[in-house]
């Protein structure tokens, strides 16, 4: 992917990926988050207009559409996910990005979770929590009967496993 | 604090836990703390009242409304406190520790005794009057946050020591194999209170801070007192002020100084006064100290997932460090993971070697230095800003501002050279090491069959310079520790080999 010489060790991707509904989601959500930021902006914009206010009303406006367009497909490309029977095995981000590994036998609780928009579209977000008070594995925007398959697994594998996984 | 814990907690053990051997189980029934708290609890609450009281009492000229308020006052709390210890009652039974507490919101808490990492006793001032203890059991649950373990406030001394044999051993009986081997062995003292000791205390800035918490005190306490303390300050500013400017500044300085060194040479003594670092027959690590308020802290050592070796810039450059224990169960608020004071840094290399049972410390393993693309991300963190803010003080404010922030930037820079100094990671065959920053440098070995996961994180900046942090997560202690901005290639083998298999499924070349 970074076009580095094949010799060198790196992470390969979690083999699944979310679904394709999840551009839909982050793209509600970032409109969202720039609405609230714009209306009001708006708002005094008509009441009381200045050169500055146009400009970051402008800036607002741009760097918004900006992100709502390319932020989510970014996402998608890279977001993916692995259950192994021996380790849950994530990539998230865009900009940054972050692996996540946790090894079943010491996963102690997976819980699915769904937001309104995230009903709306039939997803769910898997997180799978261990001992450690950092280390919460989650797995967004997985179609709901997948999520459910997957925590169900996961519960399985995870009670099958003795100790008290610290 | 604390609700019930969900009745699944103890269900979801493993039913092949060693069948309880048959312990002389000496508590069964219910108990209540200890009577006295009747006198203490109201004494301790009351110490803080104090000035309040005597501003109300004293002050007021015998005003009847400011009598009964007070009187109001110490009834309330007299009152509380009685009703605390008839609705509170504890015992132990094989499974675990419960704790009936409150009268018109009664909390149940239950603590499965196989899940106590830490056993913590306090004694406050008015404790320790009335020979009285308050114990605190650590369970390291990490799922429900600020719902840890339960207290009891208090029970005697000898009751509390007691209970911290029995609550520890049980939690030691999970492993059956040094069950057997507890009888009769005499503690061991690992490191004790030493008076040289002191001369890293003026090191520590606790003086600085204690000093400006006094004042803020006493300035309180004279306000309420309704003395007249600004007059005479404001004397003394104007007099000083006209001194010769040089006379001003020697002067403040060396009154800060002594006040910062006074102050703190008295919290280091407060706080860690007849410190004493043992090893118990039972297998759990022991630390005690405190001159007023005593504090002893024990920690099961299977529990122990390594040490933490802590060097604030000043006490580094005196050649001192304290260390932290890494713990499950322990290192968050109100818990004390102390292990060493500060002292000497060979001290705290020596004591963790010991508490590690390590011939060597792994604390002082050579350590892998990160690549110069790490050195250059924290010239850039440390001097950029700087340059910016200046950029952006040259536009709006007067001339002098930018020129000071300028002035800073080697200072800076050198800071930045440091951080990258304090980089670094090893692994010994036991132990990950990784150690990081400047202004409080820390040094962890963390044990290698205590990290239950990694966490791999790659910002955009990083991935243009090939750099990764790699995170080991773990049940103890910050919950994970990281080693920052190594080489990608270098960190991910780093990684595969301190856990093997964990990480090797997911690696290619």
């Amino acid at each position: 992917m970074d076009g580095v010489s094949s010799d060198v060790l790196r992470l390969r991707a979690p083999r699944h990926q979310v679904s394709r509904k999840s551009i839909t989601l982050w793209t509600l959500h970032a409109l969202i988050g720039w609405t609230v930021l714009l209306v009001p902006q708006l708002v005094v914009l008509i009441f009381a207009s200045s050169p500055w206010q146009l400009t970051a009303a402008i800036a607002t406006l741009v760097l918004g559409t900006a992100h709502t367009l390319v932020m989510p497909r970014w996402r998608y490309r890279v977001h993916r996910w692995e259950a192994t029977p021996d380790a849950v095995y994530t990539l998230a981000g865009w900009l940054n990005q972050e692996w996540r590994i946790a090894p079943v036998s010491r996963i102690q609780t997976v819980d699915t979770k769904r937001g309104p928009l995230q009903q709306l579209l039939g997803l769910s977000t898997v997180t799978v929590t261990t001992a450690s008070a950092a280390g919460p594995v989650h797995i967004e925007g997985l179609d709901h009967a997948d999520a459910v398959r997957l925590a169900d697994e996961l519960t399985t594998t995870t009670q099958a496993t003795p100790g008290d996984a610290t | 604090m604390t609700t019930d814990l969900p009745s699944g907690m103890s269900s979801d053990l493993p039913a092949d836990l060693p069948a309880a051997p048959e312990y002389a189980e000496p508590v069964v029934d219910w108990h209540r703390l200890d009577v006295r708290m009747l006198i203490v609890r109201p004494l301790n609450e009351l110490i803080g009242l104090v000035p309040l009281l005597v501003g109300l009492l004293v002050i007021g000229g015998g005003e009847t409304w400011r009598i009964l308020t007070s009187l109001g006052v110490i009834v309330a709390i007299v009152l509380f406190g009685l009703l605390r210890w008839i609705t509170t009652r504890y015992r132990i039974t094989t499974e675990q520790v419960e704790m009936h507490t409150g009268l018109f919101v009664r909390k149940r808490l239950a603590v499965p005794r196989d899940r106590i990492r830490t056993v913590d006793l306090t004694a406050k001032l008015g404790h320790r009057l009335f020979g009285l203890s308050a114990i605190r059991v650590g369970t390291g649950q990490r799922d429900q946050p600020g719902e840890d373990g339960l207290t009891l406030d208090a029970v005697s001394s000898a009751e509390a020591e007691r209970l911290r044999v029995l609550l520890l051993t049980i939690a030691k009986a999970e492993n059956p194999a040094v069950t057997e081997v507890t009888a009769e062995r005499p503690s061991v003292v690992l490191s004790k209170w030493d008076k040289s000791w002191l001369r890293y205390a003026p090191l520590t800035l606790s003086g600085l801070v204690a000093a400006g918490a006094l004042f803020g005190f006493v300035m309180n306490f004279a306000r309420e007192l309704d003395i007249e303390v600004f007059d005479p300050m404001t004397q003394a500013a104007h007099w000083v002020a006209e001194q010769p400017i040089g006379l001003t500044v020697a002067l403040f300085t060396g009154v800060v100084l002594l006040v910062a060194t006074l102050g703190s040479v008295l919290v280091y003594v407060v706080q860690f006064w007849g410190y004493q670092l043992t090893r118990e027959p039972d297998d759990t690590v022991r630390v005690r100290r405190g001159l007023l308020t005593t504090r002893s802290v024990s920690v099961a050592e299977q529990r122990l997932r390594g040490v933490e070796l802590v060097e604030p810039l000043l006490l580094r450059a005196g050649r001192g460090a304290h260390a932290k224990t890494v713990t499950t169960g322990l290192g968050r608020k109100g818990e004390s993971n102390l292990l060493l004071p500060p002292a000497p840094v060979t001290e705290a290399h020596r004591v963790s070697a010991a508490v590690l049972r390590q011939d060597e410390s792994p604390t002082r393993t050579p350590l892998r230095r990160h690549p110069p693309a790490a050195l250059r991300r924290r010239m850039v963190r440390a001097v950029v800003p700087l340059l910016v803010l200046a950029a952006v003080l040259a536009w709006f404010a007067p001339s002098w501002t930018w020129q000071v922030v300028l002035a800073l930037v080697p200072f800076s820079a050198a800071l930045g050279w440091d951080r990258y100094r304090s980089l670094g990671h090893a692994l010994t065959d036991r132990y990950l090491l990784a150690r990081a920053g400047s202004a409080v440098r820390e040094t962890v070995a963390l044990q290698r069959t205590g990290i239950i996961g990694w966490r791999i994180s790659r910002s955009f900046f990083q991935r243009r310079a090939g750099l990764v942090t790699i995170s080991a997560t773990t049940a103890a202690g910050n919950g994970a520790y990281h080693v920052i901005d190594v080489a990608e290639a270098d960190g991910l083998a780093f990684a595969d080999e301190a856990v093997p298999d964990l990480l090797r499924p997911f690696l290619e070349r």
